[in-house]
């Protein structure tokens, strides 16, 4: 089952590498991973996206949990949640194409960002399935380049994750 | 205000922390810290041979002890010559810091002259690594070290110190903290009320319960409350090969350690319980061999102070999480008071049981008119020395039968590597333990392949006079590897043979030691009372033995814990 972990993280060198460190130590999979510092420039706000079951989950968040630096963590798929993917993309955008993608970047909320004589940049935020939907939309055939961020969560509600 | 350089607020840092002895090897990263630690006498350094050793005797000390370990070596190769020490630290959960230098900050990340990224080299096989960034931090990152080494789970812990760190000319005020806060690293100080009452609730109601005990009983400083626990249930004891002596072997109770090679008695006991009572163990591969088999109609509570050995193979029904002294200290006060007795009928009867599987193997084993056999050379050991030893293994063959035979009343003196299994721990282990327990018997028990991989340390047992006693159980093989060719490569010997081993009687005479051969069985008990009676010498002691010797009992390859060879042809 796919998850969303966010983790505080001490803000200190080297403490990415821990984490990243110990998903391919325990052979744990790492989908996406995010991380930047918060409003406390102390801590860094990790979110990392990994699949497994649920055994293998509570491994990863008891041994993410071991490390020194971890200050604080939650499985954000365990209650409810809001997920965000920010999503670059370069599209071939010629004649009536450029038309074409115009409505679809509308229809999924996104914006043209730059646009060249045969080439539209277009930005898309929304959880991951909603960018893989976009690209499904305009067809590979069309995408020059994709960037995307990972997925970043908060819990929804009163709940807030913090010291 | 005391101002003081880096490298002197280091060693002044160690002083205040208590650490006595550090076990190291210089070099150009280091120098500063080598010339602080030349001008002060409390802190006594010695001088190895090889890195790997250094580690190896500052976790001998440590397990022996029960305090952390210090280790000081230069950058790079003296840093990267440490990794196998600290994994097998790591792996044992031993609390330990290791120094190490590092090139000057300014050089760092440009490939300088034996610079090693030692934060990253080591970081799988730490507790945890600190780096020093401004001379003035050392104070607190070493305080901050030892406390994360010697606390909750205990591991090791790398400094890693850039030379400019030390420079002598540039001063700092310097004060020791007293206490060290780390808000994101809290070790449970006792266990959850609701969990524990639980617990003892279901071991009163077990009609066959079995208690599985672990290094962490050892290292937890936890064997008086187990002892009193064990005794007041009446309930059978099995522990791992980690958790040796936490339970006096040569009590009625106890039914030796289990696993791979544990006592027919043990695993059996393990496979037909309905309860296990771990107690700082973590469910290893060695221990439950296949965990879909383990002990199907068993319920388990869990007592361990890392939530992350909990669950990891073996699922608990009720996890404790915390420090076992205090657990069962807790648990020891609920059996007091509740009104529920254990069910003595059950009880008689599981016992009934447990002395028939006793009877049935009793850990026999082949004796022969004139090969020495490596299990009667142990038990003659234990015999000589009343069970009184500080014993060091190496891994192998004669580390098992060293477990098996020789019988341990108390914590602290097995020292072997049980998790990682590294062939050169014994002597620099042996020699970390003699240098704190001048007068007591320490041996090193070994074979002609692992004594090898250390064997330079017998120079450093020279220089500090660490009259240790090396039984070289010699069978001219890599026994384990040989006994498993034999049993699943139709004794295809892949390399399990050295052609050429050196005459070891020359070898300990021209490191300055004794050597004595002991190659006739009637030989064997003058020779060994001889060598026992040299206290102020290191004896290098050969004995050849049996070469086709095999270790049993032996769990079966991806079977249950009660599926076993006995002996070479019986298997059940």
């Amino acid at each position: 089952m796919r998850r969303i972990i966010s983790v505080l993280l001490e803000n200190e060198p080297g403490a990415l590498s821990r984490v990243v460190g110990l998903f391919s130590q325990r052979n744990y999979n790492i989908e996406t991973l995010t991380v930047a510092p918060t409003e406390d420039e102390t801590l860094s706000r990790l979110t990392v996206t990994t699949t497994g079951s649920d055994k293998v989950i509570e491994q990863i968040t008891k041994q993410l949990n071991k490390l020194i630096e971890v200050v604080k963590l939650v499985d954000l798929t365990e209650g409810a949640h809001i997920e965000r993917e920010l999503m670059l993309v370069k599209l071939k955008a010629t004649g009536s194409q450029r038309a074409e993608i115009k409505r679809t970047v509308d229809i999924f909320r996104g914006q043209i960002v730059d646009v060249t004589s045969s080439v539209y940049t277009v930005q898309l935020a929304g959880d991951s399935d909603k960018l893989d939907g976009f690209i499904q939309a305009v067809g590979t055939a069309g995408v020059l380049e994709v960037v995307r961020t990972g997925v970043s969560g908060i819990a929804r509600g009163e709940k807030v994750l913090s010291l | 205000m005391e101002l003081l350089s880096g490298a002197d607020m280091l060693i002044r840092s160690l002083q205040d922390e208590g650490i006595e002895y550090i076990y190291g090897y210089p070099g150009g990263a280091a120098l500063h810290i080598y010339d602080a630690l030349f001008r002060q006498d409390k802190v006594k350094h010695i001088l190895v041979r090889h890195e790997q050793a250094a580690v190896h005797m500052a976790d001998g000390y440590a397990r022996a002890t029960g305090k952390p370990g210090t280790v000081l070596v230069t950058s790079g190769p003296g840093a990267t010559n440490t990794i196998t020490g600290i994994a097998t630290a790591f792996m044992d959960s031993i609390p330990m810091v290791v120094l190490c230098g590092q090139v000057a900050s300014h050089l760092i990340g440009e490939d300088a002259f034996q610079e090693t990224d030692m934060i990253g080299v080591s970081r799988p096989v730490v507790k945890h690594n600190l780096s020093v960034r401004h001379p003035e931090e050392i104070p607190e990152v070493i305080r901050k070290a030892y406390y994360i080494a010697a606390t909750g789970r205990p591991g090791p812990v790398v400094v890693d110190i850039p030379k400019d760190m030390t420079t002598p000319n540039e001063r700092y005020e310097y004060t020791y903290p007293k206490k060290v806060k780390l808000r994101s690293y809290n070790p449970a100080i006792r266990g959850h009320a609701g969990q524990i009452k639980k617990a003892v609730d279901m071991m009163l109601a077990a009609k066959r319960p079995v208690i599985y005990a672990g290094g962490g009983v050892i290292l937890g400083k936890a064997s008086g409350q187990l002892t009193e626990l064990t005794r007041m249930l009446g309930y059978p004891l099995t522990n791992t090969l980690m958790g040796i002596g936490c339970y006096p072997a040569s009590d009625k109770q106890h039914l030796g350690w289990l696993g791979m090679h544990g006592t027919y008695e043990a695993n059996m006991a393990m496979h037909h319980s309905d309860l296990i009572l771990c107690v700082g163990a973590r469910f290893d591969d060695r221990v439950t061999n296949a965990t879909e088999k383990f002990c199907p109609g068993a319920r388990i509570i869990h007592i361990d102070i890392d939530p992350a050995s909990i669950s990891k193979t073996v699922e608990a029904d009720v996890p404790i999480v915390g420090p076992v002294d205090a657990v069962l200290k807790e648990m020891l006060s609920l059996v007091k008071e509740s009104k529920t007795r254990p069910d003595a009928d059950a009880l008689a009867s599981w016992w009934k049981q447990i002395d028939e599987w006793r009877a049935f193997h009793g850990m026999r084993y082949e004796t022969s008119p004139d090969v020495i056999k490596p299990q009667e050379v142990i038990e003659l050991l234990c015999k000589l020395t009343n069970g009184e030893a500080f014993v060091s293994s190496d891994v192998g063959q004669h580390q098992m039968f060293a477990a098996q035979y020789y019988k341990f009343d108390k914590p602290n003196r097995w020292i072997n590597s049980g998790g990682l299994g590294t062939m050169g721990f014994g002597l620099p282990a042996a020699m970390g333990i003699k240098l704190t327990h001048p007068d007591d018997e320490v041996l090193c028990i070994t074979g002609e392949g692992s004594i090898q991989m250390n064997i330079q340390e017998l120079s450093t047992c020279k220089q500090y006079n660490l009259p240790v006693k090396i039984i070289n159980l010699n069978n001219q093989a890599l026994g384990m590897v040989k006994q498993w060719q034999d049993m699943n490569y139709e004794s295809r010997h892949s390399q399990s043979y050295m052609e050429s081993l050196p005459d070891f009687i020359k070898l300990a005479e021209a490191y300055g030691h004794v050597g004595v051969r002991i190659e006739k069985k009637e030989d064997l008990e003058t020779k060994l009372k001889e060598v026992l009676a040299m206290k102020d010498k290191l004896v290098f002691v050969d004995i050849l033995v049996d070469r086709f010797e095999h270790v049993y009992p032996m769990q079966v390859a991806r079977g249950s814990m009660k599926d076993m060879w006995l002996s070479k042809t019986e298997r059940v």
